[in-house]
């Protein structure tokens, strides 16, 4: 069965390409890139207005499944994602039980293919139970198909165990993900200790908590040579940590979610809004000014989510006592179009580098070119449609959108994962 | 003049005229409090809920007579029995208290915001009796009284605060209350006991010293050591903190001679005051304090609730 993607810009910085054309695709291939092609038999869409770039991937999702699908499952969370327009995601492994062997992560694998509406890329667990003590079975989740290795949720607090796990992670084509947090000077902290927590009256938490470990981490990176990506960076200090660290060579990365860049501290008002709470915290616009800056000058490798769908009853509720944690898969393109691209911020193929080209190169997986030969993972956006954030447009279960009400311009239309649609005109193909 | 609040929850919404008038409907409240039957029926008919999430005994007694005084119908509900106890969210407590068509709602709870998401869903009136290390908004009130009764004004006044600002809901309100006033403020802690920010609540000067400090001050306000609320061990031992931040006898020396010293009790003899200032005759204001408590508590149940103002005068 062959597809015809007709008339869409077709944007691809890893060959150079930007330029009206059209995309022939079989067997889930791409067969041919170029100008008024034609075939035999087999569908043809017009994405006259469109932009198709190399599929999205979100390398930090929580789909919630096994264990709290009353949050989101991998059916409602891959279906969120393709309405986002991704591709693919990366799961994490904070579910219960912690994906931390590999009958986790076979169970996944396995609901993924069954029901996923996108590619699940499954990682694993550093330590048993993310308690921060005995090694998880990296090997044998290795060879079950896991790429990346995180704790996502907790910092490992001892420096001897982490030194251990990126030691041992290191014989493994594999990088280590580290949620930066010391909890000792953490603690109960609820929102950025500094100008939110006194107007707040909540425990604060501060940006030396994230800012310890990640330059901690750095160092063992520089111990082991293990392969370092540092999740959610929130603050100007620890940006600047991943900067210096590129510049000697070491081999870090990092990510960065939409939320840090364009929402503040100063946006948790006293309605004390529980979509607000994430981890790390909103920190100040000082340190949002330095993630955009970042992203600018590469020392973010990629833009991601940290999807962490809650109940609404779970957050509906005192602000102290409500989880962590916002969804965005399905305002992260969106909230990048208007707030990165359409400001000059960024150019289209920055977007394609830090949502589609960095994550697949971190997490180890296979390129996706807009070139012959390449697996058809596409995702396609109209550029120019306005619309509004609201619950109703999610397929997400859950509403804990920090976004909501929010206009942007730019929206994902389709999906194609391995030639297949997975979305077509912004509904969701079952 | 309008008063037009329909809630006190955050101080910073009052201005500086808004504060005037509850301190004079306060002051206007005495006389009631002075009869042989102390009692006037200007709330009669109105449904208070109390609804104290976290022990509270003192301030919990103050609404009480505050509410009774004006022949309010008041509910004392929460205690070990709440709702929240047994698994139930606030949300669904509140809708069922609103079910029982009450009129207002004075809510203490250990956690920062509670009150004002009472008030988004509930519609009726809401006093917040403190919330978290958040605010305490009418025990600001009740200190503004009873400094304005000794002082006669707030404008160019010197008021230090001592002790706990870091976890204390009482600074919360007080500080950014003082500054409406027009007084001036210093703060006076340990850094570990200090907030992130203290500037955001209203301190003009932050001090570790106080001794370099008291001399200039008119008003010393003490805070309790919240013993049951300090995260780890903010200084080594009450003996510590007693030299370095209690006001001893040893310091009335430093004091201005008509200086005053609040606290909003309960005090801990011995650690932030020493009994010589607790009970000092010309300084210490503090059970004046508890009498003010239950003036400004009637004061905010009439502004906020509307009552006529036969009650006053009856």
């Amino acid at each position: 069965m062959a597809l015809m993607l007709k008339g869409a810009r077709c944007i691809d910085p890893q060959v150079g390409l930007d330029e009206v054309c059209d995309i022939l695709i079989r067997d889930g291939k791409i067969v041919e890139v170029g100008h008024d092609l034609s075939m035999e038999k087999g569908e043809e869409r017009d994405l006259t207005g469109k932009i198709v770039v190399p599929g999205l991937v979100d390398m930090h999702v929580h789909l919630r499944e096994p264990g709290y699908e009353q949050k989101e499952d991998i059916a409602s969370g891959t279906r969120a994602a393709a309405h986002g327009g991704f591709t693919a995601v990366c799961a994490m492994p904070n579910t219960n039980p912690v994906i931390d062997n590999a009958v986790g992560v076979e169970y996944v694998r396995a609901r993924a293919n069954e029901v996923g509406k996108c590619r699940v890329i499954v990682s694993g667990a550093c330590t048993k139970g993310l308690a921060g003590e005995i090694l998880a079975e990296m090997g044998d989740m290795h060879a079950h198909g896991v790429c990346a290795f995180t704790d996502d949720g907790h910092g490992v607090q001892s420096s001897g165990m982490m030194r251990r796990v990126m030691d041992y992670a290191s014989q493994f084509d594999c990088v280590v993900m580290p949620h930066c947090q010391d909890d000792s000077l953490v603690g109960e902290g609820q929102v950025n200790e500094g100008v939110a927590s006194t107007r707040l009256g909540m425990l604060g938490w501060p940006a030396e908590g994230e800012e310890l470990e990640i330059a901690r981490d750095i160092a063992l990176c520089r111990l082991t040579g293990c392969p370092l990506h540092i999740q959610h960076i929130t603050t100007a200090r620890g940006l600047e940590m991943v900067r210096q660290a590129k510049a000697e060579g070491l081999p870090v990365t990092c990510e960065v979610t939409p939320h840090h860049m364009f929402l503040t501290e100063d946006d948790i008002d006293d309605t004390y809004p529980t979509a607000l709470k994430v981890n790390p915290p909103l920190r100040t616009s000082d340190d949002a000014v330095a993630l955009v800056e970042g992203v600018v000058d590469g020392t973010v490798d990629a833009i991601v989510t940290d999807h962490a769908p809650h109940t609404d009853w779970e957050k509906d509720r005192e602000f102290e006592l409500a989880p962590f944690g916002m969804i965005g898969l399905e305002t992260s393109l969106g909230a990048v179009l208007t707030n990165l691209v359409a400001k000059g911020i960024i150019d289209y193929d920055k977007m394609v580098q830090v949502m589609a080209v960095n994550p697949r190169a971190i997490l180890r997986q296979e390129p996706v070119k807009l070139e012959a030969g390449s697996t058809a993972d596409l995702t396609v956006f109209d550029p120019s449609e306005e619309w509004t954030v609201e619950r109703a447009g999610f397929y997400s279960k859950a509403g804990n959108a920090g976004f909501m009400g929010c206009t942007f311009t730019g929206k994902a239309t389709d999906a194609y994962v391995g030639g297949y649609a997975t979305m077509e005109d912004g509904v969701v193909v079952e | 003049m309008a008063f037009t609040h329909r809630h006190l929850i955050d101080i910073t919404e009052y201005s500086r005229d808004d504060i005037m008038l509850m301190l004079e409907t306060a002051a206007k409240f005495k006389e009631v409090n002075e009869r042989r039957i102390k009692q006037v029926p200007t709330l009669k008919g109105a449904t208070i809920v109390n609804m104290f999430n976290e022990p509270s005994t003192r301030t919990r007694s103050s609404f009480e007579i505050a509410e009774k005084r004006l022949s309010a119908n008041s509910l004392n509900f929460g205690g070990s029995s709440t709702s929240t106890v047994k698994g139930e969210s606030l949300s669904d407590t509140v809708e069922t208290l609103c079910a029982y068509k009450i009129d207002m709602i004075i809510v203490r709870d250990k956690h920062a915001g509670v009150p004002r998401k009472i008030a988004d869903l509930s519609g009726v009136h809401v006093i917040d009796a403190g919330d978290g290390k958040h605010q305490h908004p009418t025990q600001a009130l009740l200190d503004l009284f009873s400094i304005w009764e000794e002082k006669g004004s707030f404008e160019g006044l010197n008021v230090g605060v001592v002790g706990d600002i870091a976890h204390s809901r009482v600074c919360g309100s007080l500080l950014p209350a003082l500054k409406i006033m027009g007084a001036n403020t210093v703060a006076i802690a340990p850094p570990t006991l200090l907030p992130a920010r203290p500037d955001i609540l209203g301190a003009d000067e932050v001090s570790t010293d106080m001794d370099s400090v008291l001399p200039d001050l008119d008003v010393v306000y003490m805070l309790r050591v919240q013993r049951e609320r300090l995260e780890g061990a903010p200084f080594p031992s009450l003996r510590e903190y007693n030299q370095l931040f209690g006001l001893t006898q040893a310091r009335d020396r430093l004091m201005k001679p008509d200086a005053i010293v609040c606290h909003p009790g309960p005090i801990n003899r011995g650690v932030e005051l020493d009994s010589f200032m607790a009970d000092h005759p010309e300084r210490s204001v503090i059970l004046d304090q508890v009498y003010a408590g239950i003036l400004v508590r009637m004061a905010a149940l009439y502004l906020l609730l509307g009552g006529s103002n036969d009650g006053i005068d009856a």
